[in-house]
């Protein structure tokens, strides 16, 4: 098989199959725990946007709770993280460039360099989390191999991208590898503990409408 | 340290545990955790089971963690880790020394204190996943044997201290009599249908400390409250069936003490100064019964006293001297958010007040409650070695100058008296209601 119908596979039915697996899989989590509430009705009966919405944005504020500020290094590492692993890649030249082709939308891009930076702060990241499982005995107790995995999954398609970027060897066929390593980090995330992206807003908002609502106390 | 207590931990031997397991076969464990995992528990059990990263920032938040040399297997996401997630995980399909284990961890490792929600970034509330655990030991009938006496007191009495309705309304009697050596008019007004108040309290208060309807009365006078106190079942508003899993039972408890305010028509229920009793009036058993909140107001005594006091109902003659600090108990803190008031009342009332730290919300648990110190003398010593932590933390309040805890709590005032002997702090311990009774006007 050839390099350009390699691509062709990777780039289109494979990503459409990614990407409609990402959102489904998404609204099929969201559905599952909204019809599981019909034997724990109280989810529904306490939930209050305001207070919910008090405490999704107060956990996604570095430094605003208690135990991010108990655990700075943490924080700090973990909101590097999360925005190079999330909001970074919208925002990266060559991903925009692939939409403008098929779709024609485009939108401003993050220079290159600072892409490059983050991707090896999200990977820098990635040797923490590894570090903290291994040392820390309270989460070394907690560990699985799925987490060992996981954290492999992440680090694939950026230590991938960076390779490609560079144009180190075999930079084309790292692209493609690039390309299948983030297709299958988007379809893992709604069926692994990576779903915790969705599902945050839905036990967060819960527990901050219970405290918010009913206890009349902060949940951080 | 380490190696004594850990002794300790493995020579508990609970004969109500025993005595359950000894009847349990693999089928029955299999169709009772089954039954709860699939249709007691919904959408939290499973939404926190896939949320969980095993990130272990939760582990700090608990004072068993703390207090046993970090031992993993006590932090929060451990204990889940231990318990129902093996059950999850086997489908129900564990053995006996499972369920012991999983039993030891719920009933005497986990105050269902929720404190470990504030440290998860998440929001998981292990403990509501610890109550399920609990639900499947009842259902199984592995209850530690002191805490089931309790239960089976409240599903014969209505009241957790085998307490029989003449021997009740007679030591309501009795303490009108001794106050009215002080206040000759005074009355304990028994089912007076129509009063502002319906005053409930726990089994112990008639049991133990007497003195303290004595002094409530004192206080309700004092302020000229129109007040009742119910003279048949529906008095005690505690619930250890609640913290056994016994659902049904915490719900018919719920239901006698409702219902004996409604038959009284009163306008709203003062509680004395329990915490886990408010937990299952405020939170728990009003929603098995299918009341989003409860259906007559409920108010804690630290809400009430604070409405007297600070709003000048009764008179304040001297403020208390001796420096006191204040311990904020879990279900009226992170239950009810009256940390503040608790502080207002606590300086109107006393000349010093001495800060705990973490305090308020991140306040350290007594680890009597949830119903640890209702399971009994074995796991006294565990109880008190698991929460090396709060008596530290008393020593720190104590080195600046604290002579006095309150603790507005009957559980956390048993679990910090056996703390304060056990490490030698020597402080004393006082409810909010005997300082006001001390410092206030007396009626006459």
């Amino acid at each position: 098989m050839t390099l350009q119908t390699l691509y062709t596979i990777i780039a289109g039915p494979l990503a459409v199959l990614a990407i409609t697996g990402f959102v489904l899989g998404c609204v099929y989590r969201i559905v599952m725990a909204v019809r599981q509430t019909a034997s724990d009705r109280m989810v529904i009966e306490y939930f209050h946007p305001r207070y919910a919405l008090r405490s999704i944005l107060r956990w996604l504020t570095p430094y605003s709770t208690v135990n991010m500020r108990r655990h700075p290094i943490m924080t700090l590492v973990t909101f590097v993280f999360h925005l190079g692993m999330v909001v970074m890649p919208f925002f990266i030249f060559a991903h925009m460039l692939m939409v403008y082709e098929a779709f024609g939308l485009s939108w401003p891009t993050l220079p290159d360099v600072f892409v490059e930076w983050m991707s090896w702060a999200v990977l820098l990241a990635l040797v923490f989390f590894l570090g903290r499982r291994l040392i820390l005995p309270e989460v070394r107790y907690l560990t699985t191999l799925s987490d060992y995995l996981i954290l492999l999954l992440i680090a694939l398609p950026f230590f991938t991208g960076i390779w490609a970027y560079k144009g180190w060897w075999a930079a084309e066929w790292v692209t493609l590898l690039h390309m299948l390593s983030g297709e299958i980090l988007l379809l893992a995330i709604p069926f692994t503990r990576l779903g915790h992206m969705v599902l945050f807003f839905m036990t967060r908002g819960y527990m901050g409408s219970e405290f918010g609502g009913i206890r009349h106390a902060r949940d951080w | 340290m380490t190696q004594q207590t850990v002794k300790v931990k493995k020579n508990i031997v609970d004969e109500g545990i025993e005595a359950g397991l000894a009847r349990l076969t693999p089928e029955r464990i299999e169709s009772v955790i089954q039954r709860v995992l699939n249709r007691e528990a919904g959408a939290r059990l499973k939404t926190y089971a896939r949320t969980c990263v095993h990130c272990g920032l939760c582990s700090d938040a608990c004072h068993h963690f703390v207090s046993m040399n970090r031992d993993p297997k006590l932090s929060p996401a451990g204990k889940v880790k231990r318990t129902i997630g093996v059950m999850m995980q086997k489908k129900g399909k564990v053995s006996k020394d499972f369920i012991r284990e999983a039993a030891m961890v719920a009933y005497s490792e986990c105050n269902l204190c929720k404190k470990c929600v504030l440290y998860c970034p998440f929001g998981i509330d292990v403990g509501y996943l610890m109550t399920l655990v609990r639900r499947i030991c009842h259902l199984l009938g592995v209850v530690p044997r002191y805490m089931q006496d309790t239960a089976h007191s409240q599903s014969v009495h209505f009241n957790q201290m085998w307490i029989n309705g003449d021997e009740w309304v007679d030591t309501l009697f009795w303490q009108e009599e001794e106050a009215r050596d002080e206040a000759p008019d005074i009355r304990i007004p028994v089912d007076k249908e129509g009063s502002d108040i319906f005053y409930s309290v726990i089994g112990p208060e008639p049991k133990f400390r007497a003195q303290l309807i004595y002094q409530a009365a004192m206080i309700f006078e004092a302020a000229g409250s129109d007040w009742t106190m119910p003279g048949s079942p529906g008095w005690d508003n505690s619930d250890l069936c609640m913290f056994s899993g016994d659902n049904e039972m915490m719900g018919r408890n719920k239901r006698a003490h409702f219902e004996a305010a409604a038959k009284l028509r009163v306008k709203k229920i003062v509680m004395g100064e329990c915490g886990h009793a408010f937990r299952s009036v405020y939170d728990v058993g009003n929603r098995w019964l299918g009341f989003k909140m409860p259906p007559i107001p409920v108010i804690h005594a630290v809400e009430f006293y604070h409405d007297l006091v600070c709003n000048g109902k009764i008179r304040i003659l001297k403020k208390f001297a001796q420096p006191i600090t204040l311990h904020d108990p879990c279900n009226i803190a992170r239950g009810m958010g009256l940390y503040e008031k608790a502080r207002e009342l606590a300086h109107a009332l006393c000349e010093t007040v001495v800060e705990m730290t973490p305090n308020r919300e991140h306040n350290i648990c007594c680890n009597a409650g949830g119903g640890i110190i209702n399971c009994g003398p074995p796991f006294k010593d565990k109880r008190v070695e698991a929460n090396s932590v709060k008596a530290k933390q008393l020593f720190d309040a104590k080195a600046m100058g604290a002579e006095v805890v309150i603790a507005p709590c009957h559980n956390c005032h048993g679990g910090l008296e056996d703390i304060i002997h056990h490490y030698g702090v020597e402080m004393e311990l006082k409810f909010f209601g005997d300082i006001i009774y001390e410092v206030m006007e007396k009626p006459e």
